[in-house]
């Protein structure tokens, strides 16, 4: 065989040679634990596709209350959106640094991640209170619900994500970047970057088409 | 050498297998293009350089080519032999996405279509 002299891997593979698909045996467990990660993250996205019907059949029942025009600050959706973005490039530099065992690189790329996240939050949550303090509540209008519940369950996964964050980065601090602790990270950069593409579609169906003209 | 001894490995999203240059650059590139299409989208939708009924297309174009910069560059999804589960998995994703977005929006479209006046 001369596939062993060849030093990339070729587009043809032979089956035999292939872990994970009949002949090579079973996959690595890092395979098997993304894939199934994988899986989740699919369904958490075709559970926020429900939240985006939902919203894109409410979003014209203002109940007389205010629209979207009037509500949404542009500017503060732009800088949430730099902000979710240059966390995800963060987060895929910190992922690189682990694989590299380079844990004090990790652990600068993972407080960037983290504060650019929290930052992302702040401007949410303050939105919110914004919003609130208007009289333009969850409780307005059925604009305003699905509203809420889509972007309120966005922030929520962020939350969720950061906590992650805080918990990983005390493992890899108490146990180093053994197999285990890089298969976990590997799971919260995936949740991260699909944070990310919600985000793409949150900020074009709720912002920028509730907006334009 | 036997051959048995390289063995090939399914990819798994996320997952560089290239060197790291290349990593590096995948990263930067992949945000150099998510930061064009979203601010090509936040012109589209704030000035008058689309047609004004084509705007929610153009927009919708951006925001897929968006996910597509976002899965190809910082999840690594690629066309490879060794990608094929995630992009099946995906494939399978879309799909339901699709069919619960488009089927709600056309089921109340019409429902509120055919509503008495009130």
């Amino acid at each position: 065989m001369t596939i062993a002299t060849i030093d990339r891997v070729p587009t043809a593979v032979p089956t035999e040679l292939a872990r994970g698909r009949g002949g090579g045996g079973p996959a690595p467990k890092r395979i098997v634990v993304a894939y199934g990660f994988w899986i989740f993250i699919l369904s958490d996205i075709i559970m926020f596709s429900g939240l985006f019907a939902a919203y894109a059949v409410l979003s014209g029942n203002t109940a007389r209350g205010p629209t979207g025009r009037e509500l949404f600050d542009l500017r503060n959706v732009f800088i949430e959106t730099m902000c979710l973005l240059f966390s995800s490039y963060t987060c895929g530099l910190g992922a690189l640094s682990a694989e590299r065992r380079q844990s004090g690189r990790f652990l600068i790329f993972a407080a960037l991640t983290f504060v650019l996240g929290a930052a992302f939050l702040v401007i949410e949550c303050s939105e919110f209170a914004g919003m609130v303090a208007r009289g333009a509540g969850p409780s307005r209008s059925g604009f305003l619900s699905s509203f809420f519940t889509l972007v309120g369950t966005h922030g929520v996964h962020v939350t969720g994500g950061l906590i992650w964050l805080i918990y990983l980065v005390a493992q890899v601090v108490a146990k180093g970047l053994r197999a285990a602790v890089l298969r976990r990270l590997l799971c919260w950069s995936l949740f991260w970057h699909a944070l990310d593409i919600v985000w793409v579609g949150v900020f074009t169906l709720v912002y920028l088409m509730g907006d334009f003209r | 050498m036997d051959s048995r001894d390289r063995v090939f490995d399914d990819r798994t999203p996320g997952v560089e297998h290239e060197e790291s240059t290349a990593n590096f650059l995948s990263y930067t590139a992949g945000l150099g293009l998510a930061i064009l299409a979203t601010i090509g989208s936040f012109i589209v939708s704030q000035t008058n350089l689309l047609w004004a009924p084509g705007i929610p297309v153009g927009l919708i174009v951006l925001a897929f080519a968006q996910i597509g910069v976002h899965l190809v560059f910082f999840l690594h999804l690629g066309s490879g032999p060794d990608n094929t589960n995630n992009i099946l998995a995906l494939a399978f994703g879309v799909l339901i996405v699709f069919l619960v977005i488009t089927g709600s929006v056309w089921i109340i479209a019409n429902l509120n279509a055919n509503m008495m006046p009130m």
